[in-house]
């Protein structure tokens, strides 16, 4: 019997560490478990739909590209698994302290720093945000995208940085970052505290989640979810690869609050309806 | 509980005292956060969530933080690395480099140290040695008169040359061997660390002083021998820590104080008075420390005696085919002696070095007989150490 087989995406080499290491895990609990890694999304999703894999570590983007997928050839998905820190996250749309703009009105006419043309954080969620308030991106406004680790959904965080390094620099006068990286760009000191303003905080959303289909089999991907759960912060053996992949524990997989990024896919024509990629310049 | 940061920025402190009143709180507990930064929610509810906080935004500001389990959770089965003043018989590798009684998250790497057993690496001298050795350094730039005038004898200034670049090999070996052991030792025993990184410490500055006096006068260095070199090669091949502690320690520096006050007492100017006698008083240590670790040593192992044995024949049988000590070294220290090139004069000097071999062989005895040996033994192994003095 094949082992059950997770799909991740490589966005750094400590996805290695972290999926071997769980891999003995698994192994070691019974499940015979093995991992693929992708060099992007797209390719994962494909194979998760085609059935070559049994389950996909998936950013959101990629949630919403499978579940447009699966729906359109009839075949059930299902969010499994998340990580604690997975849930509600939210993104700043940010100014200079010292900048003229006092409102998200008054970004009308101006350039706001994205990040990657792929990144549901950096992009697509906050462009959607600005959308909503009746300023429509390259019409009321000029983005300026930092396209770093194209076809890895914003996991790179270096297209963020970027458009902070832009902002500080004067390049820019908004910049899109995600509330943690906020708070990590002050740290690092490419965002000195009290160098930024607010402008805009887009509503909370859901990051990534454990994609399984219809195609596998139920028992072991049952087993898979079972024992996804029971992995302890306390256990020694597993807290190291939980600190290193950034959760504390995994949770039940939930998808209405990727809502807000499935109007934001559908508003920027990132996929259609069925999940073809129609985004014009991505190419992953 | 209610906590409010005022202006405090999230990034500027606050949330240190978020922390701070979050670890007097069990799981479960609710803090409610409110301040007025314009930044304060975004960033506590982003931490919270990395954290395993969780957090509810309240509709007049105010975030409601529910203290998780992570903090807990890396700590349940936490275990403390002994006790500070305490040494423990077999300190396990995962303690690893932490302090001693430090508090241990599970789950560190298991480093295997070689030397981990405390009748192996400890003496029970070792923490008052090391307060001695630390409170006892000192500055060569200060401590030798290195602008006190002086003229010798073109012949004297060369003896004197070439006994202090037989020193500085016998230093460079001095020097490596406890750097070497001290890598293998649990870093439990702390003070033995220190006090093997102190001597490493005392004997490069001994390679620095005898080379500085050897160029002092502008001239080159004198000759290494090759039967020199072999006999210091093969103290560093010993590999077990007892024998190599007890060839190096007690009888190579044990051997090494005697000739270290004998090239004070008949030095011929300032500075070469004023470095052997700081090198000797760095010596007289570290061979109580040696001496003191075998004592440790013999009283809970009753074959120490007849691994020493073999350690002092196997040496000997090795350097049997060398030439021993540098001739020119040997002649250097009767000429020190002598002090000029009359022949009643050479026949002191003679007299003296004899003298001199005499006493190095009492001292040796002597710390034999300390060790538990015999006194026929004593002499009899004494007389297998190397010629080489080292
Ligand atoms: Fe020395
Ligand atoms: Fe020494």
């Amino acid at each position: 019997m094949t082992a059950f087989t997770m799909g991740a995406v490589a966005y750094d080499p400590k996805v290695v560490t972290i999926w071997n290491g769980f891999r003995s895990w698994f192994v070691a609990s019974g499940l015979p478990f093995d991992y693929v890694l992708y060099s992007n999304y797209e390719r994962q999703v494909e194979d998760l739909i085609a059935g070559r894999i049994d389950a996909a570590w998936n950013s959101p983007l990629a949630w919403v590209r499978a579940r447009r997928l699966a729906e359109a050839q009839g075949l059930t998905i299902r969010a499994l698994t998340m990580r604690d820190t997975d849930r509600d996250l939210a993104t700043a749309i940010v100014t200079r302290a010292d900048s003229d703009i006092a409102s998200v009105e008054e970004l009308r006419g101006r350039t706001v720093a994205t990040g990657a043309v792929d990144s549901p954080q950096a992009t697509l969620l906050p462009l959607d945000h600005l959308r909503r308030h009746g300023l429509h991106p390259g019409t009321d406004f000029t983005v300026r995208r930092f396209d770093v680790g194209v076809g890895l959904h914003g996991d790179h965080i270096g297209g963020e940085r970027d458009a902070a390094r832009a902002l500080i620099a004067g390049e820019v006068d908004a910049a899109c970052i995600l509330d943690g990286n906020h708070l990590l760009f002050t740290k690092e000191g490419v965002l000195p505290s009290g160098s930024t303003r607010l402008l805009t905080t887009t509503g909370r959303y859901d990051h990534c989640t454990m994609t399984v289909t219809g195609s596998a089999d139920p028992d072991r991907t049952a087993r898979f979810g079972e024992l996804l759960r029971s992995m302890s912060y306390a256990d020694p053996a597993v807290r190291p690869l939980l600190d290193l992949e950034g959760l504390t524990s995994w949770e039940d997989g939930r998808t209405d609050r990727y809502r807000m990024l499935e109007a934001a896919v559908t508003a920027a024509g990132f996929y259609d309806a069925a999940g073809t990629v129609t985004a014009a310049e991505y190419q992953p | 509980m209610n906590l409010d940061l005022a202006g405090l920025a999230f990034d500027t402190g606050g949330r240190l005292l978020i922390q701070k009143v979050l670890a007097g709180l069990p799981p479960g507990s609710t803090v409610t956060v409110t301040g007025r930064d314009p930044f304060l929610t975004l960033h506590l509810r982003a931490w919270c969530r990395s954290a395993g906080h969780g957090t509810t935004a309240q509709d007049d500001g105010a975030v409601e933080v529910v203290k998780g389990r992570p903090d807990a959770d890396r700590w349940a089965h936490a275990e403390r690395a002994g006790e500070p003043g305490a040494v423990a018989r077999r300190p396990p590798g995962h303690w690893g480099l932490a302090a001693r009684g430090a508090l241990l998250e599970t789950g560190g790497p298991e480093p295997a140290y070689e030397l981990a057993d405390r009748d192996i690496v400890w003496a029970d001298l070792a923490p008052r040695l090391y307060a001695h050795a630390a409170a006892a350094q000192w500055d060569p730039a200060t401590a030798v008169p290195w602008d006190a005038p002086f003229t010798l004898p073109a012949d004297i200034e060369a003896a004197i040359v070439q006994i202090m670049t037989y020193l500085v090999e016998n230093e460079q070996a001095a020097l490596v061997i406890p750097a070497r052991l001290l890598t293998r030792i649990h870093p439990h025993f702390r003070e033995v660390l220190g006090l093997l990184a102190v001597q490493a410490a005392d004997e490069a500055r001994h390679v620095d002083v005898f080379t500085r006096r050897a160029l002092h006068t502008g001239g080159r260095m004198g000759s290494s021998s090759a039967g020199g070199r072999a006999s210091l090669a093969s103290l560093l091949a010993e590999p077990d820590f007892t024998l190599a502690s007890f060839l190096l320690s007690v009888l190579g520096e044990g051997t090494f104080v005697h000739l270290l006050t004998f090239l004070e007492r008949h030095a011929p100017d300032p500075v070469t008075r004023a470095v052997t006698r700081l090198a000797r008083a760095d010596e007289a240590r570290h061979v109580a420390f040696g001496v003191a670790h075998l004592e440790h040593q013999s009283a809970s192992d009753p074959t120490m005696l007849g691994r020493l044995r073999g350690a002092i024949e196997r040496r000997h049988d090795m350097l049997i085919d060398t030439a021993g000590l540098n001739q020119d070294v040997f002649d250097a220290l009767l000429l020190l002696a002598a002090g000029s090139w009359t022949p009643p004069a050479l026949h002191r000097g003679h007299l003296a070095v004899r003298q001199l071999q005499a006493d190095m062989d009492t001292g040796r005895r002597r710390h034999l007989s300390r060790l538990g040996f015999p006194d026929d033994e004593a002499a009899e192994l004494s007389a297998l150490h190397t010629r080489n003095f080292m």
